[in-house]
């Protein structure tokens, strides 16, 4: 259900997926071993329709295993602390538990882009309370000292109401110095790895931002470079192009608008959106844009993405196909919104996308996959193209 | 009906150019037999004529379209209409059909198109452009058990698409000729125009809650 795992053993070796779902849970249950077994399960066996496992993946990724380790060691000293406090079970769980949770955090980390992307939509979508969304500081520091202080008052029960010979005292004077020990030997290494933590992440928002504006300058410069170059030889028209896009780039570098953005002011529901794409197409690139639009509603970032991508593709068709209609095709349903640019004009391989044209690649297929939608472009040379966007809506209220 | 003779169609629209336009552009399967430019004088040629197919604009005054095909389609029930309009918007669409008319496109649409349309009219089948079958799919969209319409005998017979019929609709919307819908789907021409046909008549005679809501939202009828 969560990996994929029990589904894929039943597809290859024609077991029930539901027996082998109870199996693992059982497992898991009894001594920890299933959610092990589980994940080892997991990391091995490479994904339907992907030609490596995450392990393989993961084999070259050092900071994936180092991660794991960590987080491992951090997790059997709690667990062998719990069992020095007489609580026999939790240490029977040290070995499978660590084991399992040093595997997840390889999955996390080597899964492919739409794995990654469904596991999200997954943790999002459980039941948590109090993910630490959007808390306030002093809720965080409430919690923290409320958790201290019932850690304690467990403790000092345990030792109270228990072994007052000292048995139990025993137990915790060792788990202790085992866990001294631990910080001592692993300790720095820990804080080093949080610290590259935060350098990767603060690497990952950088290149976000970088490919961002690609898209944008993409969408906006190099579309009328090329608009300019098809039409050199009416001096008017290169003219007028200019002057639009010496506007919009005044408008990013001064005002703070990125070409090709959906302003929050002006387009507020998709509907208005797909308007604007209408109107923006026909006008720039002299072609009929046919657009159909089924239900309504408010733009949140994902949708204003979905827009962005849209109104490329209608650009690339008017553009590129020949074609002298565009259709537009949008669907609102309750848990997504597709949307479908579709031209009758000459077609491409898309397997063949020229290197450094990177209005499919960037401005479309990356942007998607950043705000966790999907591409497909389907294309016969000499019948036309047809590409399908579709994003998931996470927020819908019935 | 339509092989051996050119198809008969009356023109019905208050713009002299664009009665002029359709003439010239309709192909040899058509013979214009007659035109008006108001509704009155549209009622009695046609009652006159009895063409096979009437073109008629929805937007001319004292009522349009709509009153022409209401007014026709009582005396002459065999006389076939296909609307045309520029705008497609909704409040047009969803009149014009419930009035009567098999099918409705706009007036940016090729020649050939058109010609296509009035045959596939003529022969009994509905002609849906992207945006109507967009109306429809919009009009037919909620649940009927959620949208609150408790108080409406409902009938799935009438006022609910197949998921089939949903489908065709959608390759419609998307911008997908009759057949290159039936290509998509793997089914026959034939079986996409009776699937587009038994939407056309859910259309004009469902009941539907939804769809008097979802029109009256959209100031028409």
């Amino acid at each position: 259900m969560v990996g994929g795992v029990a589904g894929g053993l039943s597809a290859r070796f024609g077991i029930d997926a539901n027996a082998l779902r109870l199996l693992f849970a059982v497992l898991a249950i009894a001594d920890g071993s299933g959610f092990a077994l589980y994940v080892l399960a997991w990391l091995v066996m490479a994904r339907q329709g992907e030609s490596t496992s995450i392990a393989r993946r993961a084999t070259t990724d050092r900071g994936a295993i180092a991660l794991g380790l960590a987080f491992a060691t951090v997790l059997g000293c709690l667990l062998l602390a719990l069992g020095a406090l007489g609580l026999g079970f939790a240490a029977s769980l040290i070995w499978p538990v660590s084991f399992g949770a040093a595997g997840l955090v390889l999955v996390w980390r080597d899964a492919s882009q739409d794995e990654r992307a469904f596991l999200r939509q997954v943790i999002e979508q459980a039941p948590v309370p109090g993910m630490p969304d959007r808390q306030t500081r002093r809720v965080l520091v409430g919690r923290i000292v409320v958790g201290i202080a019932l850690v304690a008052a467990g403790l000092g029960g345990l030792v109270a109401t228990r072994h007052p010979t000292g048995a139990t005292l025993e137990g915790v004077a060792s788990a202790a110095v085992v866990i001294t020990g631990f910080l001592v030997v692993f300790g720095p290494w820990w804080l080093a790895l949080a610290r590259d933590l935060a350098v990767e992440r603060r690497q990952r928002v950088r290149t976000q931002e970088r490919a961002d504006m690609a898209a944008a300058i993409h969408d906006s410069v190099l579309q009328t470079l090329a608009l300019i170059q098809r039409s050199s030889g009416d001096p008017r028209e290169v003219t007028r192009l200019a002057r639009v896009q010496e506007r919009e780039l005044r408008a990013w570098l001064f005002e703070g608008r990125p070409p090709g953005s959906f302003d929050a002011s002006e387009v507020a529901t998709l509907a208005q959106g797909v308007a604007v794409i209408e109107s923006e197409v026909e006008e720039n690139h002299g072609v009929a844009v046919e657009s159909v639009v089924v239900g309504d509603c408010a733009l949140d970032e994902d949708l204003r993405a979905l827009l962005a991508a849209g109104r490329e593709a209608a650009v690339n068709a008017a553009v590129w196909s020949g074609a002298t209609t565009v259709s537009v095709f949008v669907e609102v349903e309750p848990t997504r919104v597709s949307l479908f640019v579709r031209d009758r004009g000459r077609g491409f391989d898309p397997g063949a996308v020229v290197e450094g044209h990177r209005g499919i690649s960037d401005s479309i297929r990356a942007r998607m996959a950043r705000h966790g939608g999907t591409v497909d472009i389907r294309s016969v040379p000499g019948e036309g193209t047809e590409v399908e966007l579709v994003m998931a809506r996470p927020d819908v209220r019935p | 009906m339509s092989t051996g003779r050119p198809l008969r169609v009356f023109l019905v629209d208050d713009h002299r150019l664009f009665r002029a336009g359709v003439r010239a552009e309709l192909g040899p399967e058509v013979e214009v037999v007659g035109e008006a430019d108001e509704v009155a004088a549209a009622i009695e040629l046609i009652g006159e004529r009895l063409p096979d197919v009437v073109l008629v604009d929805v937007h001319m005054p004292d009522g349009g379209g709509q009153a022409v095909i209401a007014a026709v389609g009582l005396a002459h029930p065999e006389v076939r209409f296909l609307a045309l309009s520029v705008s497609d918007a909704a409040e047009d669409v969803i009149g014009v059909i419930r009035a009567g008319a098999r099918g409705y496109v706009t007036k940016t649409i090729s020649g050939a198109e058109l010609t296509d349309a009035i045959v596939r009219v003529a022969d009994g089948d509905a002609v849906f452009s992207p945006r109507l079958a967009g109306f429809v799919l919009d009009a037919f969209a909620a649940d009927p058990a959620v949208a609150g319409g408790a108080t409406v005998t409902f009938d799935p017979e009438l006022d609910q698409l197949t998921p089939r019929e949903r489908e065709v609709l959608r390759l419609i919307a998307r911008g997908y000729a009759y057949k290159e819908v039936a290509r998509e789907l793997s089914i026959s021409i034939k079986t996409v125009e009776s699937h587009v046909s038994a939407v056309l008549r859910k259309l004009q005679l469902s009941s539907r809650h939804q769809l008097t809501r979802w029109a009256s939202e959209r100031r028409l009828l």
